[in-house]
């Protein structure tokens, strides 16, 4: 029973497939903390702008530095923004770029790890040690060079994303069509004269899913932490965006002063990176019930 | 029979799953006296490997025993601490696994893990275990076993494999020894040479065995006593002469008539099956287990669980009804029509021309530098072979022998080295990309591994409807229908077409597979090892398919197999093939009675009967195939060949010998003389053993 991946959960027979489901949800409480956070803020990303009392760069000279209040929840920055508006806008900046950023990877990858892996040959060689060229650089200083040429702007912080995500994701469906491809469901593909582009998309991709999922959240993680130290280094988005990374760095002088202005964008930064992390693990538990080790 | 060496009383085994507990064994009684031989035959999923491991206490973590009693001479096993159950384990009771490959430590020399058995259970020091490793190894006919006792097990052949497991079993001298499937694994030579083993070391040792199989033809060479499982309970327990020959409960009649007998042809009649599946144990029918696939089944049997009588002294039945069966009931008769060759489909005729197949060694390098590479692998060395239309032709021979590779340049899913393959006039392009529609469409494959075979994640009517919609000029919307009527004609429900293939059995995913390759009308179907991998009862039920459709349909078949009843079941003709050449070639009846190729008698006599009556040939092969790098010189065959004559087969490639108009052979020995030979008692000729 312990089979592949989401054609398992889906295939059952509905009665059974939820309480299946059930019962692996509840061998890892984690992921449902973990989801939860992540859909508050999936919350804050959609309706934040219209939640905020006060607008993100809406500056009040007369109140700066305030500690958190009734009216400021947050207290406020050496401008005077109400921090909790800032951080409220933020999350969706957050959530499109790193968001649309993995998205991109993965349809880049997807693309290579398939090429790579079905094709085979020269193919592979080429394109794989195309990525182990990307992948040997540190990817901090790999998106500082890039960011360094470019130039930083919000477009470019999103391309930087997507190259430096390219080849973890290639390698995850490569290595899956490497297992498949020389399954007798493929032979039996080309016996009925299916094109390549057919085989690779309809055949050997649906079964990557799983894994490339799971993939796609831990890089999700991973891409917030990268914009937060891009905007912190000044690389990333520019002010007075309420970039979470921006406004960890521009509260550093302040922070014997107010440290609520430090405090907040850090732990939104932090509460967020460790709920996609409990939420993909749980992912991973859900989708391959062989790994949980159940 | 005094006190038996092991007792099960009402044994009852669950495992814990995310669907609540799974009883996996039900109610399990039986005994074996010291130095019996207990066969225990079932399908997979009956529960059989789980008693075995139960016996052991060494269920899987979430398993456990939830009722009954295990008394293994004077001890209880369930109450026994971890001590005592640590001196029972390969020192009271041996075992053998399944799987030879898996079951040794992968980094530690064979001699070492046989030594430590030794030091634990006969208190041995270090030298005298390794000492004793040897003998061990000595004692299983390894030719050289000092060396082999030096090796890891990567450099070992399964059969050699297996062989020094049975040695490590048997180092502690046990009382009992379970076999878990030993030879499953194996092919049909190397399992006959097995199977001699463990036949004169149970003797020699006085150990009882345990058997668990699936295979009743090993049952019925090797055991005194059998038990059928099903579902988790035991049906019937007979002596196995009894069995075989008056089997009291449907089951049992279900599996025996669901085994080509070496003299079945699917002319004359279609084999008796066991129709369905073996039911999970969390959807177990309220009375008999057996009802669901039962054709004796009435309200009563619905209504109650049977008893488990005594219907005879030392024979039990769970069957309401076996007094009927005890008068001769021998399952209904298959209701298909039966075979006949139906007109051809007009197509023109598939053959091959000198198709050889080398595959290089030495990798990249190779690759980039040939003068670098070392010699090629010679999978297919100069293969000849057309296919009559409307007609099966069976292609046999052991493991790594090339009858896969060389069904898969037919289709051009590899492509030959040289030689051609044609279609009629037409000479076929090597690769499959270059072959035009009409011609994938005349020509299909079922693949050997079920699981395989079909993509996981797209549903059974996608499979199929892809077929059709790339190879059958049908518009979309009568596909739907097409493929309901495909999966009628292989047995299946309508339904089925929106599974997926993980809810399906491995008979009836083969059976999706057969479909998908029928899908177009196909002329022309290459069936590679399609049952191997089967349970005996689908094995059978399958077989019925392929020649219900090729009556239906006339369409050709070229079936790989290793298993010769099978082959001779379904084939009109059959190859014999070994090292990449063929080697005998001819008509059914001709191939299956002397004059035979020495290779093809040595098969022959390698085949379990499920009949312990039968006479048995002790003809065996030695050793192993030979790898296709360094293939021997003059005759291939020599070094195995049980009529070996001498000089002349190491040095001069023999010659082709035509028996008649439709059967030839290739040997040194005159074909009177090889008529002669086989003539005469068959035990005459001394096996040469080693490996």
């Amino acid at each position: 029973m312990a089979s592949r991946a989401i054609p398992a959960s889906l295939g059952l027979r509905a009665s059974r497939g939820w309480r299946v489901l059930y019962h692996r949800l509840r061998r890892a409480p984690a992921s449902l903390v973990g989801g939860s956070i992540v859909l508050f803020f999936l919350l804050t990303a959609l309706f934040g702008p219209y939640l905020a009392p006060y607008g993100p760069t809406d500056q009040n000279l007369a109140a700066m530095l305030q500690p958190p209040s009734l009216g400021h929840w947050f207290g406020t920055d050496l401008f005077g923004r109400d921090v909790f508006s800032r951080v409220l806008v933020g999350s969706r900046d957050i959530f499109v770029l790193c968001g649309s950023g993995t998205l991109g990877a993965v349809a880049v990858g997807v693309f290579v790890g398939l090429a790579a892996g079905y094709q085979g040959g020269l193919w592979d060689e080429g394109l794989m040690r195309l990525m182990d060229v990307l992948l040997a650089i540190p990817a901090l200083l790999l998106a500082m060079l890039l960011l360094a040429v470019v130039g930083p702007s919000y477009g470019n912080v999103l391309l930087v994303i997507v190259v430096l995500y390219i080849p973890m994701v290639s390698r995850v469906v490569r290595s899956v069509v490497l297992e498949l491809k020389t399954k007798d469901f493929v032979e039996a593909a080309r016996l009925r004269g299916e094109s390549s582009l057919y085989i690779m998309f309809a055949e050997l991709l649906p079964n990557a899913l799983p894994p490339l999922v799971v993939e796609a959240a831990a890089r999700f993680s991973y891409s917030i932490f990268l914009v937060a130290s891009l905007g912190f280094l000044g690389l990333g988005v520019q002010p007075p965006s309420p970039d979470w990374g921006l406004m960890v760095a521009e509260a550093r002088d302040s922070y014997a002063l107010a440290p609520w202005v430090l405090a907040a964008p850090a732990a939104a930064i932090s509460l967020l990176v460790v709920g996609v992390s409990l939420f993909s693990d749980g992912l991973r538990r859900l989708l391959r019930p062989g790994v949980a080790g159940g | 029979m005094g006190t038996p060496l092991l007792a099960l009383d009402n044994l009852t085994v669950a495992y814990d799953t995310e669907e609540g507990p799974l009883a996996a064994v039900r109610g399990v009684s039986l005994s074996l006296g010291k130095g019996d031989r207990y066969g225990l035959v079932g399908e997979s999923g009956s529960g059989k490997t789980t008693l075995g491991l139960a016996v052991l206490c060494y269920l899987a973590g979430n398993g456990r025993v939830t009722g009954g009693a295990i008394r293994f001479g004077d001890a209880d096993l369930l109450t026994a601490s971890a001590g005592e159950l640590r001196r029972v384990w390969g020192g009271r009771i041996g075992m053998v696994y399944q799987n030879p490959a898996t079951a040794l430590n992968p980094s530690l020399r064979v001699g070492e893990q046989i030594a430590e058995v030794a030091r634990a259970h006969l208190g041995l020091g270090r030298g005298e275990a390794h000492g004793k490793a040897v003998a061990m190894l000595a004692k299983v006919r390894l030719s050289d076993p000092a060396a082999v006792a030096e090796r890891y097990p990567h450099e070992l052949s399964g059969g050699m494999l297996q062989r020094a497991l049975i040695a490590m079993a048997l180092t502690s001298n046990p009382e009992l020894l379970i076999l878990d499937e030993p030879t499953t694994a194996l092919d049909v030579t190397t399992e006959a040479v097995v199977l001699d083993l463990i036949e004169s070391l149970a003797e020699e040792y006085g150990s009882a065995i345990l058997y668990i199989t699936h295979n009743l033809g090993v049952v019925a060479r090797l055991c005194d006593r059998v038990g059928v499982m099903y579902a988790g309970e035991l049906v019937e327990e007979a002596p196995v002469n009894d069995l075989y020959h008056l089997p009291l409960h449907p089951y049992t009649v279900g599996l025996l008539g669901s085994i080509p007998g070496l003299d079945a042809d699917k002319h004359r009649a279609p084999l008796s099956t066991v129709p369905g599946r073996i039911p999970r144990p969390n959807e177990l029918p309220a009375g008999c287990v057996f009802v669901p696939r039962c054709q004796l089944a009435e309200d009563a049997c619905r209504a109650a669980r049977p008893l488990y009588e005594t219907v005879a002294p030392r024979r039990s039945s769970r069957c309401r009804r076996w007094l009927e069966l005890a008068g001769g009931w021998r399952g209904a008769a298959d209701t298909s029509p039966p075979a006949v060759t139906a007109a051809t489909s007009g197509g023109a005729e598939l053959s091959a021309q000198g198709v050889k197949k080398y595959f290089p060694t030495g990798g990249a390098i190779g690759n980039l530098l040939p003068s670098l590479a070392g010699p090629p692998v010679r999978a297919v060395d100069d293969i000849s072979l057309s296919l009559p239309e409307g007609t099966t032709v069976g292609l046999v021979g052991e493991s790594g022998c090339g009858k896969t590779t060389f069904g898969r340049c037919l289709v051009g899913l590899a492509e030959p080295t040289a030689g051609t393959v044609s279609l009629g006039e037409n000479r076929l392009s090597p690769s499959v990309a270059g072959r035009p529609r009409p011609v994938l469409r005349r020509l299909q494959m079922v693949f050997q591994n079920p699981d395989a075979s079909l993509n996981p994640s797209l549903t059974v009517g996608r499979a199929i409807g892809r077929q059709l919609a790339l190879l059958a000029d049908l518009p979309a919307d009568r596909r739907r229908e097409r493929v309901a009527e495909l999966l009628r004609s292989v047995g299946l429900p309508e339904s089925y077409a929106a599974r997926l293939p993980e809810e399906l059995s491995g008979g009836e995913k083969q059976r999706v597979a057969i479909a998908r390759a029928f899908a177009a009308d196909p002329g022309i179907v290459i069936c590679d090892e399609p049952i191997s991998a089967l349970d005996v009862s689908v094995q059978g039920s399958l077989l019925n398919l392929l020649s219900e459709l090729q009556a239906s349909r006339g369409a050709t078949y070229l079936f790989i197999s290793h298993d010769l009843a099978a082959v001779r079941y379904i084939s009109d003709y059959v190859a014999v093939v070994y090292l990449g050449r063929l080697w005998e070639i001819g008509s059914t009846a001709e191939v299956f009675a002397p004059p035979f190729h020495p290779y093809t008698e040595a098969l022959l006599a390698a085949i379990p009967v499920p009949d312990p009556a039968t006479p048995r040939r002790r003809l065996r092969l030695a050793g192993n195939v030979p790898s296709s790098v360094q293939v021997p010189s003059g005759c291939r065959f020599h070094p195995r060949c049980p009529r070996q004559l001498g000089q002349i087969c190491e040095t001069e490639e023999p010659p082709w010998r035509q028996a008649s108009s439709s059967h030839r052979l290739c040997c040194h020995i005159e074909l009177a003389e090889l008529q002669r030979l086989q003539r005469l008692a068959p035990s005459t000729v001394e096996a040469a053993n080693d490996a």
